[in-house]
């Protein structure tokens, strides 16, 4: 591992994520991403004299879910607490969030960490809050101008235990997080939007020693891949401090990523003392165990038991299952392919190959329907189309969408599986090629697969593969 | 309508000196006019002018809470308070002068110059809302609202010889009113006779989706005026008669106790032992969670803002410090002080046990068969301005037997029982959570048989 031998490094994650709902967590505004500055706001959000908060109950269900598909223990009472400090783009001079008695506590989720295996990170506790507003600093010469829409978004914050041992393994945490609350509806997880967030507390320590080093918190980490570089830099920076006889300071560290640097941040802006004290403009929230219960069961099957599912059911291997059920939609679209009539095995190969890379270049869109790709699967599985050929239609239903057969038809691709014919193809491919035709005999018998694909060539692919073959042993045979 | 407009006017015009209120005439005589060719003739209160504290926010008038922070502040929404006024066909006659933010049993502490007493010009109407109050009983408008914290409707209602009542926590909506203190602040309303009082609140509780605090219940209904107070066990809290109160005072109150049970009411002496921690526990909790309402006061999205200034913090630093006076800045800091890490468990957690103690107290009273409690509202009647300004808790103290509804949540009432020196006493009832109906029947039949404008 990079970063010196003999160290450990041990990284435990805050993150905080944007819920999916129409509107903000504490007033009827849209909570849309990308309107034009300060158009989403009133009274409330804008913190105007005399404007109270009213929680919106769509967020608290979102927020519940994320905690059950976290396996966390979701409190029947927790409390909304002031979190106090300045800053500009805090409308009310506070954040709304919880303290002393969050939603959730004490859940986990288990990811595949690149050198560990299968490695379950601990979910210290999971709350609800509202989001800031957005200071810009770069849209006006010496000013820096600030847009509300964002304050009051709904928001939960996750919090780890110090459970990774590298950068490389926080990502994969982060992955695996951003595929659950993906599935389960509850989020975008989009870090260039900045639905998600990461702030990161690490420390190091020489190997098998079991107390903490002292950690500092990486903040500013805008995307998955500056995560690992923006960790890297900041373990390295402490193994270098440690090594050279230095000790590292708890402190707060800024990444840039533009040229992967950590710095610290001005002590000034982080000396917060942020004077929690319970919210009192909303009572206590309460929720019943009936509604729990209700959210827990709106909850869709979750990444790992889909995918074990996969496996069993349809007799996957780990890594196709892996592949098929990383997002809902694919999962889903692949069970409609098999539900439909494909043989399961065909069925994945053509949604991880042809499907996945059509999407890839259209906006993530499966664009065509599984109920088609079922019969194309089948047209090539009973030899009507060449595995070539049905690439083509695949193309075709696509762009243009339609029924495959005719399509196939339209492009005249349909295998010719008439002996006869297929003879024709082969007497005039045996004539053209006399001195391969002496090789074969003479034992050169790999040969054959020349053959075919001159067959094949002859035929302008309508050849059907097996019976050309045939034929061509027949006749190289006598 | 618009006559009654224009003597609605007339007669808030012919006050001015008392300066309690702060809107200016030529505006103030322009919107009732407007108001009244609007307003709705079905409704409750159809063409009565109801003067609003300057801490709830209108869209007829500016809302400056009483300070330079909010100089010409005009709030783009008004309080729930205010459309339900409206839509029962009441006139928003103007903002009434008031201690910034609320902070204050004197309205001395406005930045735009203190309220006189309407029946002596060197003595304070009370505060906070001491502008609300003296006007209602310089009879420029048969009622009024006002905001509780910790008595600020009471206490000037007593000072003042008016009526005043603060509903339960959670009566009535909190949307729209400047918050000082979130967990104790209710809006309260100021009559010339309960009645007047009762009708206003009336109208403005009930259900608000848009404060999570305001109870789903159903508006106030009012009772009737009772025969007599037959029934009634009327509560004397031995720790609101201490031997120091003044001797005027209690001569006053012992009078209003003699003609309830002429009434048929049951009178006995009770305890509410955590009483004397009241006060302490008050100023605690009301500035610290003040120093948070009052974060947002930072010049950046409205109120004046500092010229000159340097960075964002020397923003906040020039704003606040120029834009609050001192009471309010004493108050932030006090509150700053409790929250903070090391200090917040001995200070504001305390607080929150204390308060919980002074509730059960309560609770304990009324669960021995007592109905409501009735005490004097004041220790002493309206001082003299300036006298307590220099000491903040000479100034606290006057609060001594209000704050305690506050913190229990409890709907207490100020009913003028008698003069002292000329100056009016008033006797307070404190009832049970949402039973304003029942400290109401009460407060009619005393007003009925007490003497209130006589010598006690």
């Amino acid at each position: 591992m990079a970063g010196g031998a003999g160290w450990e490094t041990v990284i435990g994650l805050e993150t905080h994520v944007q819920l999916r709902t129409i509107s903000k967590m504490f007033c009827g505004c849209s909570a849309a991403f990308g309107a034009a500055p300060n158009t989403h706001v009133c009274p409330v959000c804008l913190g105007l004299p005399g404007a109270l908060p009213a929680p919106n109950g769509e967020a608290l269900k979102h927020a519940v879910r994320a905690a059950l598909a976290l396996g966390c223990t979701v409190h029947a009472r927790s409390v909304f607490a002031r979190k106090n400090y300045f800053y500009p783009d805090l409308p009310k001079g506070y954040q709304i969030s919880q303290f002393e008695q969050p939603l959730a506590t004490k859940g986990s989720l288990t990811f595949l960490a690149p050198d560990r295996g299968l490695v379950t990170a601990t979910i210290v506790r999971l709350h609800v809050e509202e989001d800031a507003g957005k200071s810009l600093h770069d849209r006006f010469p010496k000013a820096t101008a600030v847009d509300l829409n964002r304050a009051g978004v709904p928001l939960i914050e996750i919090v780890t235990g110090p459970d990774f041992r590298s950068p490389q393994e926080a990502r994969a945490y982060l992955q695996t997080l951003k595929q659950v609350l993906e599935y389960i509806g509850v989020s975008d997880c989009d870090m260039e939007k900045g639905s998600l967030r990461v702030d990161a507390n690490v420390s190091v320590r020489r190997a098998g020693e079991t107390a903490l080093g002292v950690k500092t918190e990486v903040k500013n980490i805008n995307s998955f891949a500056y995560v690992e570089k923006a960790l890297g830099v900041e373990r390295d920076r402490q193994i270098a401090v440690l090594e050279g006889g230095g000790a590292v300071t708890q402190q707060t560290m800024l990444y840039d990523h533009k040229d992967n640097a950590v710095r610290p941040q001005r002590s000034k802006e982080e000396s917060h003392d942020y004077r929690y004290f319970p919210e009192p403009d909303l009572p206590p929230l309460l929720l019943s165990p009936e509604f729990v219960a209700e959210q827990q069961n709106l909850l869709p099957e979750l990444p790992a038991s889909k995918r074990e599912r996969f496996v069993a059911q349809y007799g996957l291997p780990q890594q196709d299952a892996a592949v098929l059920t990383a997002g809902r939609a694919v999962a889903d679209y692949y069970e409609g392919v098999v539900h439909a009539g494909a043989e399961a095995k065909a069925a994945a190969n053509w949604v991880m190959g042809e499907v996945l890379a059509d999407a890839k270049d259209h906006a993530e869109a499966l664009r065509v329907p599984a109920g088609s790709l079922a019969q194309l699967i089948g047209l090539v599985k009973g030899g009507t189309l060449s595995h070539q050929a049905g690439k083509r239609v695949f193309a075709e239903l696509a762009n243009r969408g339609g029924d495959p057969r005719t399509i196939a038809e339209a492009l005249g691709v349909i295998q010719v599986a008439d002996s006869n014919v297929v003879s024709g193809w082969v007497t005039e491919v045996l004539g053209a090629h006399a001195t391969e035709v002496g090789r074969y005999k003479s034992g050169e018998t790999k040969l054959m697969a020349f053959f075919v694909g001159q067959v094949m060539k002859a035929s302008k692919g309508k050849a059907d593969p097996k019976l050309a073959q045939k034929v061509l042993e027949e006749r190289l045979a006598s | 309508m618009t006559g009654e407009a224009k003597s609605a006017a007339d007669r808030l015009v012919k006050v001015k000196r008392l300066n309690a209120l702060l809107t200016p005439v030529k505006e103030l005589r322009k919107s009732l006019n407007e108001q009244a060719g609007a307003a709705r003739p079905t409704g409750v209160l159809y063409g009565m002018p109801v003067a609003v504290k300057d801490n709830i926010c209108t869209l007829e008038f500016t809302t400056t809470c009483g300070s330079k922070i909010l100089d010409g502040y005009r709030s783009p929404y008004e309080a729930t308070a205010i459309t339900k006024l409206k839509a029962a066909g009441a006139l928003i006659a103007g903002k009434t002068n008031c201690d910034e933010f609320a902070m204050g049993s004197s309205t001395e502490h406005s930045a735009y110059g203190r309220s006189m007493h309407p029946l002596d010009k060197t003595r304070v109407p009370g505060g906070s809302s001491g502008g609300s109050a003296a006007l209602v009983a310089a009879g420029a408008v048969p009622a009024a609202l006002g905001s509780e914290t910790g008595g600020s409707v009471r206490q000037p209602a007593s000072f003042c010889g008016v009526v005043g009542i603060k509903p339960t926590y959670g009566r009535v909506s909190r949307y729209g009113l400047v918050a000082f203190g979130s967990s104790l602040d209710q809006i309260g309303a100021l009559g010339r006779s309960v009645h007047d009082a009762a009708r206003v609140l009336s109208v403005i509780s009930g259900r608000d989706p848009k404060d999570a605090t305001c109870e789903d219940r159903d508006p106030l209904r009012l009772p009737t005026v009772p025969e007599s107070l037959q029934g009634f066990v009327i509560g004397l809290p031995r720790e609101y008669f201490p031997s120091d109160l003044d001797p005027a005072v209690r001569r006053a109150c012992d009078r209003a106790v003699r003609l309830m049970k002429e009434q048929g009411a049951a009178v006995r002496e009770v305890s509410l032992p955590h009483t004397q921690y009241a006060v302490p526990t008050y100023y605690v909790i009301a500035p610290a969670e003040a120093s948070s309402n009052l974060a947002r006061f930072d010049g950046v999205r409205y109120g004046p803002r500092a010229e000159e200034a340097g960075d964002v913090r020397d923003l906040y630093r020039r704003t606040r410090g120029e834009g609050f006076g001192p009471e309010v800045r004493r108050r932030i800091l006090v509150g700053t002080y409790v929250l903070s890490a090391g200090y917040y468990d001995a200070y504001y957690r305390r607080a929150q046990q204390m308060r919980a103690l002074i509730a059960q107290d309560f609770r304990n009273a009324f669960d021995r068969g007592v109905d409501l409690l009735f005490t004097p509202t004041t220790p002493t009647t309206a001082f003299k301005a300036g006298e307590k300004l220099a000491d903040p808790v000479s100034m606290y103290l006057s609060d001594v037997f209000t704050v305690t509804a506050n913190l229990a949540g409890l709907p207490a009432i100020s009913v003028p029982v008698g003069r002292v020196k000329g100056l009016p006493v008033g006797g307070q009832f404190i009832g049970q959570a949402f039973l304003e109906d029942e400290m109401l029947e009460a407060a009619y039949a005393l007003e009925r048989v007490v003497p209130a404008t006589e010598e006690a």
